[in-house]
């Protein structure tokens, strides 16, 4: 099974996942799957409620176990992973709630996932240090919280939880960064800076994004790709994908 | 060939043994099963419960022999049925004031029953003392069956068995062919739904502990055709009881009947080979074990989360 | 001060209460109390070891563990196999018809001390097995149960279930065990009588200051990363393993320190109070020291210690004066401190003695140097020892 034949020119894709197929006692939420994302791409994954994106994602970061099938991340088999080794492997999730801690401050929040300390002896022994420090404020102003260091974080307002999360995500440094419904919630203006952050961010790493806003979606993705039980219905540019008469019979036909 | 009518006689009433075991640990879990299995709420008085059951027939016996001797065949029945009630009754009581307010904390229910089971306990010890009593068994659940001359059944025995498998019946008819058993899973498995399609869930919560309650009080009346009753009766095996759900996979009524089984047959079964404390230590030992390697249970459902 | 020491003292706040713990049981109860009821006090602190522990797995970690008494039984009964090799040498032993092994041993037809019993003449190894045998048995517990990601009641019934386990062996295998009594008739610790006032004394000491020593681990572990990363896991493990953590190992981690503590405890008691039985092993007193925790306050480590003694200072007269009384009480503080008090003594002394506190409150607000706030389950305010400069 290869990808389409342009793709030998193209450089590897960070994210190969081909045949991925997980059933739930015989219903296949992802039946066959296969997916391709390369470096510095921001793609963009539709449909209807029930497709199956957020399984995709909870595959990926070893969530859920597939039943069959590979996903290969920077040639690791990410399949036989523990979730921890995955992210330590470079893939960031951010879930579909804001999942941030609402009792540590921004600052606490964006420290608790700096790459090191990672291990029991590590995390006792974790100083502070002035590395920690500047890297915290980086991100921090890189997310638009740099103002709010030392707020708690249950004082935010929902658009900046979901970008403290992001940025929680940005502390690993994340080869492939997994983004579900990162505008959910957010006022028009929020969704003009996520857009533009995911922009920035996406510099030398793939995004993956789960998102129903289709304006948003327009603003950011390279590439979107439709998934309808399970399987993908149409992949390619946003307007390909939207005059997809299979994609509109999906959306509109029930 | 007698050695051989012999073996067959032991093998017998071995067996018996093993099912005599078996629907002690059923009786005692199937309460559990609906309280734990269904609501997922861990009640450490439950064995309270069953000795309330016990103490009710007790006092049901005390009062038939002195009172109405005539009545002393028929007042077991009456007895299981008031155990249910009085069970029931406080099970309703303990969930409205207790347990309704902890369902977001499952640890702190584990400890604040633990405590009522305490109070219990002291409770039994001020009402009947600290000394084990004992019905008195009417006439027929006297003596033993002998089916051939050499195995012997005691009749006790077969009552509680019959008891068990009726009980069982009951239980599963209404967990999984009433409209009442719908509307407990229902509610277990999505309460917000089940609120929205006009369910109401409280009161489905508070009927399904009460009911669970009363099992144990029927139950407890079926202990005393076995054995006597003092107030820490029921604690004693309020652990047991918790494996055997857990290990039958706490949501289903088969695994909890499969469970008891298992373990019961596992145990007598030792205690023919070895001491009564090292067969229960190996069986519970071989439970957790199993349970390690299998934390769902022996029989559960994957599901989508 | 020295920022380590500022951790471990847990602020200025933490320092008053630690100096206000060290007072009542360093100076005001040696000095108040005649060596009996000392005595007593200090077998009342080996439980606070345990209560701490279970601050440190059950208010930190998450994990109700209701088998510390395990531990506690392992460490005591480690401690009391030594003690008791060296009260049964043979001369001492010599009306036995095989002298030389411990009594209840000679009763039991058993003639030759067996394999398990021969490393105990060795106080080294025993101290080590104090610690080894209940961390051991921990680890093992919790790499195949939180590997497997079971839940939180879960492993509480199973930790229950092994607490059962352990007390039927024990009761069970009294040729090897002691059985139903324990190991008793412990005499002397390397020549040293242990059964003097002054030996008491001496041993009450001692296991304070182990105790402060567990406390000050407790609160550099709690005020670590490590500390923060187990609050974090109580609200959203999801999150913090999808932030590149293996949250089992954490949670194995405080769950063998946990034990630790308890085994220290348990040793600590054997010998004070000069044997060891199951009644120290089982489910009854596995959920009793769950309560000291509950009523001092399960994020408090000194809540602990004030609850295991108010608890049993309780259970000592209540049992003495009105017996009956006693479970009454027991268990209605069971159901009022979870139902009204989730917070324990700690979050009383919090809410009411704020007031007061604030006087000498440190208003000191260094923007980086943080402490974690600790968020109860149940919402209530944080305990004294933790509000330390947020």
């Amino acid at each position: 099974m290869s990808p389409n034949p342009a793709g030998f020119q193209m450089p590897k894709p960070v994210l190969a996942i081909e045949g991925l197929t997980v059933s739930f006692d015989g219903f296949k939420a992802v039946d066959d799957l296969n997916l391709y994302i390369d470096r510095n791409e921001v793609r963009v994954v539709i449909g209807p409620n029930g497709a199956g994106k957020t399984t995709v994602l909870d595959l990926i970061c070893g969530k859920t176990k597939a039943t069959a099938g590979s996903i290969q991340f920077e040639n690791r088999e990410l399949t036989k992973m523990r979730e921890f080794d995955i992210v330590r492997a470079g893939v960031g999730r951010k879930f579909q709630n804001p999942s941030i801690y609402e009792n540590l401050t921004v600052f606490e929040n964006l420290e608790m996932s700096y790459p090191k300390g990672r291990k029991v002896f590590g995390a006792l022994f974790f100083k502070r240090s002035q590395a920690v420090i500047e890297r915290v404020e980086q991100v921090a102003t890189e997310i638009m919280l740099g103002e709010h260091l030392h707020m708690q974080a249950d004082l935010l307002s929902h658009g900046q939880k979901q970008w403290l999360e992001i940025g929680m995500l940005l502390m690993q440094d994340p080869q492939l960064l997994m983004l579900d419904e990162p505008v959910a919630g957010m006022s028009v203006s929020e969704r003009v800076a996520t857009a533009e952050l995911l922009k920035r961010i996406s510099q030398g790493r793939s995004v993956l994004v789960i998102e129903h806003d289709m304006e948003f979606v327009k603003s950011i993705a390279h590439k979107v790709t439709v998934l309808h039980q399970g399987k993908v219905l149409a992949e390619g540019s946003m307007d390909a994908v939207q005059s997809n008469p299979k994609v509109i019979e999906v959306y509109l036909g029930h | 060939m007698e050695w051989l009518s012999e073996f067959g006689a032991i093998a017998a009433m071995q067996g018996f043994n093993g099912l005599s075991v078996f629907c002690v640990l059923l009786l005692m879990a199937l309460g559990l099963a609906i309280i734990f299995g269904q609501m997922g709420v861990i009640n450490m008085a439950h064995g309270e419960f069953l000795t309330i059951g016990a103490y009710t027939t007790f006092v049901v016996s005390s009062l038939t022999e002195q009172y109405a001797p005539a009545f002393g065949p028929y007042y077991f029945f009456f007895a299981i049925v008031l155990s249910f009630l009085i069970a029931g009754a406080i099970g309703w009581l303990v969930e409205w004031a207790m347990i309704s307010k902890l369902y977001q904390r499952p640890l702190d229910t584990l400890l604040a029953t633990w405590g009522l089971s305490l109070v219990m306990q002291q409770t039994f010890r001020s009402i009947f003392g600290a000394r084990e009593v004992s019905a008195t068994l009417p006439e027929w659940l006297m003596g033993s069956w002998n089916p051939t001359e050499t195995i012997d059944i005691p009749r006790n025995g077969l009552f509680v068995m019959g008891l068990t498998i009726l009980l069982t019946a009951i239980i599963f008819l209404m967990l999984y062919r009433s409209r009442w058993g719908l509307q407990v899973r229902a509610t277990m498995q999505n309460r917000v739904m089940s609120r929205a399609v006009g369910i109401n869930t409280k009161r489905v919560d508070r009927m399904t502990f009460a009911l669970g309650c009363g099992v144990a009080g029927v139950a407890g009346a079926a202990f005393t055709t076995i054995g006597s009753t003092g107030p820490t009766a029921g604690s004693l095996y309020i652990v047991d009881t918790f494996l055997v759900v857990v290990f039958g996979g706490a949501a289903s009524l088969f695994g909890t009947i499969a469970s008891a089984f298992s373990i019961a047959q596992a145990q007598s079964i030792m205690e023919f080979f070895m001491s009564g404390s090292m067969a229960k230590v190996l069986t519970l030992s071989a439970v957790i074990l199993i349970l390690m390697m299998r934390p769902q249970g022996l029989f559960s459902i994957k599901v989508r989360k | 001060m020295n920022p380590t020491l500022d951790k471990l003292l847990g602020g200025k706040q933490g320092a008053i209460g630690l100096a206000v713990l060290a007072a009542l049981i360093l100076v005001v109860f040696p000095l108040l109390l005649d060596a009996f009821r000392l005595n007593m006090v200090g077998k009342y602190l080996t439980y606070a070891f345990v209560a701490v522990g279970l601050v440190l797995c059950w208010g930190y970690g998450g994990i109700l563990s209701l088998g510390q008494g395990i531990f506690f039984g392992l460490g005591g009964y480690c401690m009391a196999m030594f003690l008791k090799l060296e009260a049964s040498d043979p001369e001492s032993t010599k009306i036995q018809s095989t002298p030389g092994i411990p009594d209840f041993m000679d009763w039991n037809q058993i003639t030759e001390l067996p394999m398990l019993w021969q490393p105990f003449h060795s106080f080294g190894f025993t101290l080590l097995a104090v610690i080894a045998v209940p961390v051991l048995l921990a680890l093992v517990i919790g790499l195949t149960m939180f590997k497997r990601r079971v839940g939180d009641v879960y492993f509480s019934i199973v930790t229950q279930a092994i607490a059962l386990i352990l007390t039927v062996l024990i009761i069970g295998q009294q040729g090897y065990t002691g059985g139903v009594n324990g190991i008793t008739d412990l005499k002397t610790l390397m020549g040293w009588d242990i059964r003097t006032d002054e030996a008491k004394l001496i041993l009450y000491f001692v296991s304070a200051f182990l105790l402060f020593g567990c406390i000050l681990l407790a609160r550099f572990i709690i005020a670590s990363k490590l500390g923060r990363l187990l609050l974090a896991m109580r609200d959203k493990e999801e999150r913090v393993r999808f932030s590149g953590y293996d949250v089992a190992s954490f949670k194995i981690f405080v769950f063998c320190v946990g034990a630790a503590f308890s085994a220290i405890g348990g040793a600590m008691f054997t010998l004070q109070v000069g044997f060891m039985s199951p009644s120290f092993v089982g489910i009854v007193p596995s959920i009793e020291m769950v309560i000291f925790a509950a009523v001092g306050g399960r994020l408090s480590l000194l809540g602990a210690v004030y609850g295991a003694l108010l608890v049993n200072f309780g259970k000592t007269y209540f049992s003495e004066s009105f017996p009956e009384l006693w479970l009454y009480l027991m268990g209605g503080l069971f159901i009022a401190v979870v139902m009204y008090f989730p917070n324990g003594l700690a979050g009383l002394w919090d809410s009411h003695g704020k007031r007061w506190l604030t006087r000498i409150k440190p208003k000191a607000n260094a923007p980086v140097k943080t402490e974690p706030v600790a968020k109860p389950v149940a919402k209530a305010a944080p305990t004294p020892e933790l509000e330390t400069t947020p």
